[in-house]
């Protein structure tokens, strides 16, 4: 990567940016960059520091050591600044339950200091587009997990932030949900808006990030374009072969030659090759007798489980 | 510094406007407790007692006791808020996570809140103090100045009350606050003159943030302008001010992990 290029359009910029809580590290010295009006994904399981590299951009967790430029400004330092230009959509619902949905954007406004007349029309609009202006004025409490969820969105983007910072914008969300939400945030992107997102999911961090960083146990372990890190860490197409017995017995020998690698996991094997169909027959042929197999194109998670040697959910 | 403080922390004052714009009958609710206690014990028992010395003069019980009552209005109306309304939204509702997200600061939320726990004191006050006047229990106009006296009182319990919330784990831990509230009520000069605890026992309750509430409170109500009522509103606004600076000390550790 060329440092040197992408500072000029860097709206975040992390070196060696490291978190500990006590004696454990949370983010390990990871460095990335989130250039102007890209859709930039923070990729990993549960517990990886996803949620709080998101914190310490956001200016609400300290950093340990590093350095963070947001905007070229220190978040430790200038927190206040540089959060009136982003807006945040935490992972767990953080709505106010005594407003009413409209009230919910209006007193949003007001903490970001705008003008009340400008707040009551953007408010509107954002309502209208998340399409929520039918439920302006009910409480927040009777709506589905989708509606909450685009109204945390809608709220987060009251003061036309620079940067939208999402943590796990579709978990728990059935679907359907998950994409009218997917769509909103495309149109968001198609705006001009940068977006920073987490996501345990492969799919959605196919479908939407520009380019992401795999996080895993506080390190970045590969960034890049989801093609890119597919073409470098996957294989063109997988075969899954399930022994809901185990896979503990199946000797080595037998895996080995099959395709070009395989992961071996509870109860499937998962292996990587360029022909999917000619690699069951090769699986057949070394006597292996799956209760069930599918061939597919490689995917995201493929590219996790090659390189940390566990699969997302695992 | 206070220009740029200031719209931010009434950013989080006017949430709470807007709470309650539809919530205006649980504010009432607590005007109606110093009244029962107004009419069961100022003019109840008052009617056993007839009248007390007060700075040398014999005066009725019930003025006698309203006062107290009304600084114990403004007591509970700012400690409610500070306690049971900020522990929801801190522990339970996440609202203060949310509002952190935007440029507010802990130092502007704590302001907010205290503004609006103080609030709710003062329309307390002002509401007894208008039983007061009705009942001809105000004998001088120096009571039109308790609405402002009221607002030190407000201030120390709300952000002590704030402080205390900061420590709470659970709602179960809310028997605490009742359990130093009821005595603070009960024993601070409220229903007889401090004069009566002997010895060393005086001075402990001479100490008690409630004592000097009511007192302030008290020789407003009867126009006896004094040199201690300045040591009130010293004292009142010392444990405001230390428990404000607990309180955003807490706030930090709690939310900006």
């Amino acid at each position: 990567m060329n440092l040197s290029t992408s500072n000029a359009t860097a709206l975040i910029r992390a070196r060696g940016l490291t978190k500990t809580f006590g004696s454990r590290t949370a983010v390990d010295a990871i460095n990335f960059d989130v250039r102007d009006g890209e859709f930039f994904g923070f990729l990993g399981p549960n517990g990886a520091g996803k949620t709080t590299t998101m914190r310490m951009i956001a200016g609400v967790s300290p950093r340990t050591a590093g350095t963070l430029e947001i905007f070229g400004s220190d978040p430790d330092k200038d927190g206040p600044r540089i959060r009136g230009q982003l807006g945040v959509v935490h992972q767990q619902e953080t709505l106010d339950q005594e407003l009413t949905v409209r009230e919910n954007l209006l007193i949003f406004g007001r903490f970001f200091g705008i003008e009340r007349k400008e707040i009551a029309e953007r408010a509107d609009q954002l309502l209208e587009l998340f399409q929520l202006s039918d439920r302006a004025k009910d409480q927040v409490e009777p709506l589905s997990g989708g509606m909450k969820r685009r109204l945390s969105i809608a709220r987060s983007l009251i003061n036309a932030p620079r940067v939208l910072m999402l943590d796990e914008p579709t978990t728990g969300l059935d679907p359907q949900a998950r994409h009218l939400l997917w769509d909103a945030l495309q149109r968001l992107k198609r705006s001009g808006t940068t977006i920073v997102l987490t996501t345990h999911y492969m799919d959605e961090a196919e479908q939407l990030c520009d380019r992401l960083v795999v996080m895993d146990q506080a390190k970045i372990v590969a960034e890049g374009s989801p093609r890119q890190l597919i073409e470098e860490h996957a294989s063109r197409e997988v075969l899954e072969l399930r022994f809901p017995e185990g896979t503990s017995r199946i000797s080595k020998e037998t895996l080995d030659g099959i395709g070009d690698r395989y992961e071996r996991l509870a109860e499937r094997v998962i292996i990587g090759c360029e022909n999917g169909e000619a690699a069951h027959a090769r699986a057949l042929e070394h006597g292996l007798t799956p209760e069930s197999w599918l061939v597919r194109r490689s995917s995201l998670e493929d590219v996790f489980l090659r390189l940390t040697g566990r699969s997302l959910d695992e | 510094m206070i220009a740029s403080i200031a719209p931010r922390a009434l950013s989080v004052f006017q949430r709470n406007v807007f709470v309650y714009r539809r919530q205006w009958l649980m504010i009432a609710t607590g005007f109606f407790e110093p009244l029962f206690f107004l009419l069961g014990i100022g003019f109840g028992v008052g009617g056993v007692i007839g009248t007390l010395p007060y700075n040398g003069v014999e005066v009725p019980y019930a003025a006698f006791v309203a006062p107290a009552l009304l600084a114990s209005a403004a007591m509970n109306g700012a400690i409610f808020d500070s306690t049971f309304n900020v522990f929801y939204k801190l522990k339970y509702a996440r609202v203060y996570d949310a509002i952190l997200a935007t440029p507010v600061s802990v130092g502007d939320l704590a302001v907010g809140e205290l503004l609006w726990s103080n609030l709710r004191g003062v329309i307390y006050a002002v509401a007894f103090l208008a039983v007061m006047f009705a009942f001809g229990l105000v004998a001088s106009p120096l009571a039109l100045l308790t609405p402002f006296a009221v607002m030190f009182i407000g201030f120390a319990f709300g952000a002590a009350g704030f402080a205390l919330t900061t420590h709470l784990r659970s709602w179960k831990d809310f028997d605490f606050i009742f359990i130093i509230l009821t005595p603070l009520f009960l024993f601070s000069a409220t229903f007889y003159p401090v004069e009566i605890y002997p010895g060393a026992l005086r001075y402990v309750v001479e100490l008690s943030p409630l004592t000097r509430g009511t007192h302030l409170i008290r020789s407003l109500c009867f126009g006896d302008l004094n040199l201690l009522m300045l040591a009130d509103i010293g004292f009142l606004a010392l444990i405001g001010v230390l428990g404000y600076r607990h309180a955003v000390s807490r706030l930090g550790k709690l939310l900006l992990k």
